[in-house]
């Protein structure tokens, strides 16, 4: 896995140490980590990190919260479907970016409307595959179940939760992979008061490029580690080891 | 317990986009407590879809059907389904938790759950397999699992929709022999649809004979032949022989 990693970084420090651009434009990783250590000895690093995680954080948790609720309702009731399916379809297409100023209006600077954001532009992408995935709930199971007893209670819980779970799951990843992408812009637009996305776009005011590629650096770790400590542990747990998807 | 079914001139239809598709036409048949009734016919002759109004996933389009005396509702939980579909079990739930949801349904306690569990997966023989997943059985293994998990809640009423047909001849001879014994002891109504002659003669107290396009009961056979039955004796044979005339004159 360390291979592809060390291959890029060996391609950037020969184009650093080449001279092609100016060093202040395109630093040396030696650079980059120095600073890198610098900022976290400091803290600063931490505080930035900490703002955008707790924002990332709380914004996907509403967007969740509210998708996959929102997606299973409409799976599972046609009424509910006919309701908010053509407002959903309308909204999923439209990036975040293009309401961000709106929200900034309504809710002033600051966490509010950063939070709301995110929660915003990751939710629909969670709707949609939460609804698809209780689409594609096997009747059979559906059947199976009701003639054993279950009540709608245990059906949801026991039986279209875990059936939907691929399709929620995939729902899930996608959603934080918009919710980084708008948060990191949303953070300069608002104007928060620590934030990677404030990191970075407050550095290019100085031409601060390794303050701006340890921020970068930062976001990608973080991804990298939600991707294989939280969505694959998951998946292997749930999805994989039932049979439902293959490793 | 064992309730009483009987359909009065049930008729039910499919709307497709070609059209009605009239799959039961006009079936009239009782099935006493705890009697075994055997549905046979070819393929497409509406099989399935009399056995899906008995479940009450379907409502006849014409006629009703009564259990006890009572109209049909898909929620009563006095029955078990046994489909035609391998992929019935739930993929997330182990063979012992399969054959545990009914009971679970119900709310009996963890131990009660396992014991019962442990019982029915031993009656299909798979209690080695007890933490396995669907996934990782044969079709004929997670058919067995299924048999046992509509048996473990004891419904006074079992259908099971060709629940043998992807068996081998041998494990299907020692389920069929199995799910008589079991019938005996409990003394369900067991509904027990089937293509194969043999085996309804085998199973049945009673045989609906039906006829495709649209699927109309031709023939109705009562079977008198002590249990336990020997399939190479001379009367089985005979039996055999004219239920397949039934079937195809
Ligand atoms: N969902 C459906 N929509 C439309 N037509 C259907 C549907 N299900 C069944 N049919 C039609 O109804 C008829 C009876 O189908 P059914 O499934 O009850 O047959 P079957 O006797 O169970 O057959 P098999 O032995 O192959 O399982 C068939 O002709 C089929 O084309
Ligand atoms: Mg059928």
């Amino acid at each position: 896995m360390s291979a592809p990693f060390l291959l890029v970084a060996a391609a950037w420090e020969a184009v650093a140490i080449a001279g092609i651009f100016p060093a202040k434009l395109f630093p040396s990783l030696e650079t980059v980590f120095t600073t890198l250590a610098e900022l976290s000895l400091d803290g600063i690093l931490w505080a930035h990190a900490a703002g955008t995680l707790a924002r990332l954080a709380l914004g996907f948790l509403l967007a969740v919260g509210v998708g996959v609720v929102a997606g299973i309702l409409m799976g599972r009731f046609q009424v509910v479907e006919d309701l908010f399916l053509p407002a959903v379809s309308f909204a999923y297409p439209i990036p975040g970016l293009a309401y961000a100023p709106l929200f900034v209006l309504w809710f002033g600077l600051g966490d509010l409307p950063a939070v709301l954001l995110v929660g915003a532009a990751s939710c629909f992408v969670v709707i949609i595959n939460a609804w698809k995935g209780v689409k594609a709930v096997r009747p059979l199971w559906l059947r199976a179940a009701e003639v054993m007893g279950a009540n709608e209670r245990q059906m949801f819980w026991k039986v279209i939760m875990p059936a939907a779970l691929p399709y929620i799951l995939t729902g899930l990843r996608l959603g934080l992979a918009q919710a980084w992408r708008i948060l990191v812009v949303v953070e300069m637009l608002t104007a928060v008061e620590h934030g990677l996305g404030w990191m970075i776009f407050g550095a290019r005011e100085f031409l601060n490029t390794d303050v701006m590629l340890s921020g970068v650096m930062v976001i990608g770790v973080v991804g990298l580690v939600l991707e294989k400590q939280v969505f694959e542990r998951v998946e292997r747990y749930t999805v994989v080891r039932w049979g439902m998807l293959t490793a | 317990m064992a309730q009483s079914i009987e359909a009065r001139n049930i008729s039910f239809q499919y709307d497709t986009a070609a059209g009605p598709v009239l799959a039961v036409k006009e079936a009239s048949f009782s099935v006493a407590p705890a009697e075994f009734l055997c549905v046979l016919g070819p393929s497409g002759c509406g099989k399935t879809t009399i056995l899906n109004m008995l479940a009450g996933f379907l409502t006849p389009t014409g006629g009703e059907i009564l259990m006890d005396g009572n109209p049909v509702t898909a929620r009563e939980h006095n029955r078990g389904v046994v489909f035609q579909d391998f992929a019935q079990l739930f993929p997330w739930r182990t063979a012992r938790q399969n054959v545990e949801f009914g009971l679970e349904m119900r709310g009996v306690s963890r131990e009660a759950r396992r014991e019962t569990a442990r019982q029915f997966l031993k009656l299909v023989k798979l209690e080695k397999f007890a933490d396995a997943y669907p996934h990782q059985l044969s079709g004929g293994m997670q058919q067995r699992i299924a048999i046992a998990r509509a048996l473990a809640y004891n419904p006074g009423v079992l259908l099971m929709d060709e629940p043998f047909a992807a068996l081998d001849a041998m494990t299907r001879d020692e389920m069929q022999k199995q799910l008589t014994e079991v019938w005996q002891e409990t003394r369900k109504t067991i509904v027990y649809i089937t293509h194969n002659v043999a085996e309804a003669v085998y199973l049945a107290d009673q045989i609906l004979v039906m006829a495709p396009h649209p699927g109309t009961i031709r023939a109705r056979i009562p079977l008198a032949l002590p249990r336990p039955r020997d399939p190479l004796s001379a009367n089985f044979v005979e039996m055999q022989r004219q239920v397949l005339a039934n079937l195809t004159h």
